[in-house]
């Protein structure tokens, strides 16, 4: 599943026809879902597993790939003359290659890579929302290149290509034990996100490309730091073994870890880079944003929760989150371009999977399993949702879609779908909400503040959209065929989803996030049923409503709306003072003179720069100069809560499928 | 009480008693500007005519927006007078008022569009209050669920005062009272014209109406929740609290949005927040 995508890659830069490259991309599309689903049936709740072919080949392999990638940034950076680039990718690899040198022999991993329903879960993600991203991708990059930006070289080979490698790595993330195979696919998400932002080659792109990829290197670099560091003091070099083996040796390399997922999963000192990523296609930012990319970075944050939960590091990633998710929605409000409003909604809900992650309990980890779900479903339905309208009206503003509800009607339909699954009850981000609030009062209940007020923000942002596609001045006309057939599949498929993962998420919380919780914690987190009805049964009014146009227009007299002056022409004008006839217009409120942007983010990058720092600091100090080699001799002490994982040494069966 | 009679009561019983609360609303706001008022079932007679009235809209599926908010506004009370989970009550307050927000955005005029986007602000500014409310709720009683709630032996008001005086600043916003009837002004002459209500009339006013009914019962019956360990004391309170309300109304003239936001705000932070600090502190 990590090789197919990629060398499907490989294959496709090398065709050019639309045809050939349609075969291929629905036919990976369908072996990935495929082996996804066959993924969920096999997979037996704790197992690991090692390839059967000699490793050293394949270590080899995988040193010469970060060799080559790495050559390959240096070469960007002097190209585009970013010494920051440079230096920060020179450091990594100097670093990597010393010490693949020094211990080269001796870096073998018992096992490479690892199953559990963790990463089934995240695999189901992936391959799901992932395919349908790139099922979406096929018709709409052709509408891209021929009608709305003909300006723009068509390099549709790379693009796909990237797509799919982009794909394959996310399952190697997912799947990896080994941490330099960890490390390699981390790299390769970076390095693809860099070259998809930069897709368009204007110089606002490749400005925001290499911002990604600063940024991205820069935690890159701390991951790279943090694997030699857990190598020095522990001779191991897997993550499992990382997450077992307890807080004396762990906690620096977790630290270090945890800031590379900050990075990657675009929290506040570093979420501009997300920001600027939305120059890309529209598919692009769906990847970023929901399946892969920011995922793959709350992803191993969740994973290191049982080593940094209740310590300070803890504790302060936890305050990242907290101050992101608040900094996030409250600027959302300002934002009326519809894809900035979601690259804000992502941060900020990426903020509260990261304030669950710091804070490691096992409420907070079920609850944080569950919105990495439910968001990854609802933000991609989203944003295809946005490119689809981008096309048609040739405008992302949110104004622009004033009255969507007559012109595209099924899009937009979908689209309130989405805005409903992302903050309303009863749908999945609502239910992960109060998981979120619950877990939070009971480990820190100071932070609570930061929840209640940016959700109080989101709810602001979210509705107004949604009234400004339901609302009608004038009459409209219709778009003649909204979609093609890969973004209806897309479009259709993800808008069930978001329906199916509600109702059918007290069964998916328990055959796969309760396990995965109970294997680590010993204990877990559930909603209780009576809970469980009451959402059902909102689910179910919720689900009524669209029933209630049967009766449309019936029983009813239409009048003109009330203008204050006399109307003209039905509601689209009326006769002000003067005796003039003004239009009626209605625009949304940004509060861009109450909340200033500017200084929300300012703020926002202080304060954050300042808990990394403090987090950095207090994990160094309290493992390299606290004990002072104490935790170097033991390498397991007794401190670490957590219980330790089975490894079971083969699971032929599930082997086969990655 | 079993829970299902307290369903059965407050479904058959919120409307009545919803009703002459808003009676008694008129009549003692008359009062204290030295008018004679209307009778007390006053209100009842307006649903009544409202009623019978023909049903003009400007958008055909306005009113749909209207059915769901009344439904979801009863759904919310069952929820609370059943005694579930108080956290899933406010979820389901927010969706009845979301439904509400979305029918004035719907029926598409300017008036109504401006009460809309006022009444969000106004979500926007209470509701950190009202999680916070229910969040010192739990750190008191150890239970989200209002029946574990209202057994509690002591009174909750003496844990939490700051919440208390912080819930009772968004009680007014929530009642759509001035200072902060921004987005539907009870009186029709303004630069409002009727704010979110404007395109609604018969039927659908009549509905509007009854919601409010059911949700200022709901409201007070919150209020109850901090002094049910001495139900007498509650249901004085709870009239108290309806008092000062609709005295702070006859008081006071309406606020800017900005002033609402950065006042409820405030509130929250200090009054709410604060006293939930102190009651961390106090529990470590």
């Amino acid at each position: 599943m990590i090789l197919g995508p990629i060398a499907v890659g490989a294959g496709l830069l090398c065709f050019k026809h639309d045809w050939l490259r349609r075969v291929l991309v629905v036919g990976l599309i369908g072996v990935v879902c495929a082996c996804v689903l066959a993924l969920v049936k096999t997979a037996v709740p704790m197992a690991a597993s090692s390839l059967g072919t000699d490793h050293r080949w394949v270590n080899l392999a995988v040193t010469v790939a970060e060799l080559g990638m790495g050559l390959y940034v240096i070469y960007v950076g002097i190209q585009a003359r970013r010494p920051l680039i440079v230096t920060l990718m020179l450091a990594q690899v100097g670093l990597m290659t010393w010490f693949e040198f020094a211990y080269g022999t001796k870096l073998e991993a018992a096992h490479n890579l690892f199953l559990d329903k963790f990463s089934v879960l995240m695999a189901l993600i992936n391959g799901l929302v992932g395919g349908g991203i790139c099922l979406y991708a096929l018709g709409y990059m052709r509408d891209y290149h021929e009608t709305a930006h003909p300006e723009v070289a068509d390099r549709r080979p790379l693009f796909f290509a990237l797509l799919c490698v982009f794909m394959g790595a996310m399952f190697g993330i997912i799947f990896a034990n080994n941490l330099l195979w960890l490390f390699l696919f981390w790299e390769i998400t970076t390095l693809c996100s860099f070259l998809l932002i930069g897709y368009t080659r204007t110089p606002e792109a490749t400005t925001n490309a290499l911002r990604a990829l600063v940024m991205n290197l820069a935690g890159g670099l701390a991951f790279a730091l943090g694997i030699v560091w857990f190598y020095h003091q522990s001779g191991k070099i897997e993550l499992q073994e990382m997450i077992t083996s307890g807080r004396g040796v762990a906690l620096l390399p977790a630290a270090l870890l945890c800031f590379a997922g900050l990075t990657k999963s675009a929290q506040i000192p570093f979420s501009s880079w997300l920001l600027g990523a939305m120059v890309a296609p529209t598919p692009v930012s769906a990847l970023l944003h929901s399946s892969t990319m920011v995922k793959a970075g709350v992803y191993l944050i969740l994973r290191l929760a049982p080593v940094i939960s209740g310590t300070t590091v803890g504790l302060m990633v936890a305050l990242v989150g907290a101050v992101t998710f608040l900094v996030g929605s409250v600027a959302a409000i300002t934002a009326g371009d519809a894809k900035k409003v979601l690259a804000y909604s992502t941060i900020a809900n990426l903020g509260l999977i990261v304030l669950c992650g710091g804070i490691g309990t096992y409420a907070a980890v079920w609850a944080g399993v569950l919105l990495v779900l439910f968001h990854a479903v609802a933000k991609c339905l989203l944003f295809l949702c946005v490119g689809v309208v981008e096309h048609k009206l040739h405008s992302r503003d949110i104004e622009a879609m004033s009255g969507l509800i007559l012109q595209m009607p099924r899009v937009a339909v979908m689209m309130l779908i989405g805005m409903a699954g992302m903050f309303l009850a009863p749908f999945g981000m609502l239910i992960s909400k109060w998981a979120v609030l619950k877990a939070v009062v009971d480990a820190y209940p100071s932070l609570s503040v930061f929840i209640v007020f940016g959700s109080s923000a989101t709810l602001f942002f979210w509705v107004k959209w949604m009234g400004k596609l339901l609302e009608v001045v004038g009459p409209r006309e219709a778009v003649v065929q909204e979609l093609g057939f890969g973004e209806s599949v897309a479009l259709y498929g993800l808008s069930a989803a978001t329906f199916l993962a509600c109702l059918f998420f007290p069964l998916i919380s328990s055959a796969l996030i309760e396990p995965y919780v109970q294997g680590v914690y010993g204990h877990t987190a559930s909603m209780s049923q009576g809970n469980i009805t009451i959402m059902m049964i909102m689910m179910l009014m919720v689900m009524l409503f669209p029933l209630s146009f049967l009766h449309y227009g019936r029983g009813v007299k239409v009048m003109d709306a009330y203008l204050g002056g006399a109307n003209v022409q039905s509601s689209v004008r009326f006769l002000g003072s003067g005796r003039q006839v003004h239009p009626v217009t209605m625009n949304n409120y940004y509060l861009r003179d109450f909340f200033d942007e500017a200084w929300l983010t300012r703020a926002g990058v202080r304060c954050g720069g300042a808990l990394l720092a403090i987090m950095l600091g207090f994990a160094a100090w309290s493992t390299v100069l606290a004990p002072a080699g104490d935790s170097r001799l033991a390498p397991g002490p007794a401190a670490a809560p957590t219980k330790p994982i089975a490894l079971s040494p083969s699971l032929r069966s599930a082997t086969d499928n990655l | 009480m079993n829970p299902w009679f307290r369903l059965v009561l407050y479904l058959v019983g919120a409307p009545v008693l919803g009703c002459l609360l808003a009676g008694w609303d008129r009549r003692i706001s008359a009062r204290m500007q030295s008018r004679q008022g209307p009778p007390i079932l006053q209100p009842f007679y307006d649903v009544c005519k409202l009623w019978q009235k023909e049903n003009i809209v400007v958008r055909r599926s306005q009113n749909f927006y209207i059915f769901f908010f009344l439904l979801l506004v009863i759904f919310t009370g069952a929820l609370f007078f059943a005694g579930s989970d108080l956290l899933l009550v406010i979820f389901a307050l927010t969706l009845a008022a979301i439904f509400f927000v979305l029918g004035a955005y719907k029926a598409s005029s300017p008036y109504s569009f401006i009460g809309a986007e006022r009444e969000l602000i106004q979500m926007m500014a209470y509701e950190p209050m009202v999680l916070l409310t229910a969040i010192g709720m739990y750190m008191v009683t150890k239970s989200f669920a209002v029946d574990q709630i209202a057994s509690h032996p002591t009174l909750l008001v003496v844990a939490l005062p700051g919440v208390f005086l912080g819930f009772l600043y968004t009680l007014e916003i929530k009642f759509r009272k001035s200072p902060f009837d921004l987005s539907c002004s009870h009186h029709a002459h303004q630069e409002l014209v009727r704010g979110m209500t404007t395109e609604f009339s018969g039927r659908a006013l009549a509905l509007i109406e009854i919601a409010h009914w059911y949700e200022n019962v709901f409201l007070l019956g919150w209020v109850y929740l901090f002094f049910a360990a001495s139900p007498g004391l509650g249901v004085a309170a709870s009239l108290l609290v309806f008092l000062a309300v609709i005295f702070v109304d006859n008081v006071f003239a309406r606020l800017k949005w900005q002033a609402v936001l950065k006042s409820a705000w405030t509130v929250a932070a200090v009054l709410g927040f604060g006293n939930i600090l102190v009651l961390s502190w106090l529990s470590h």
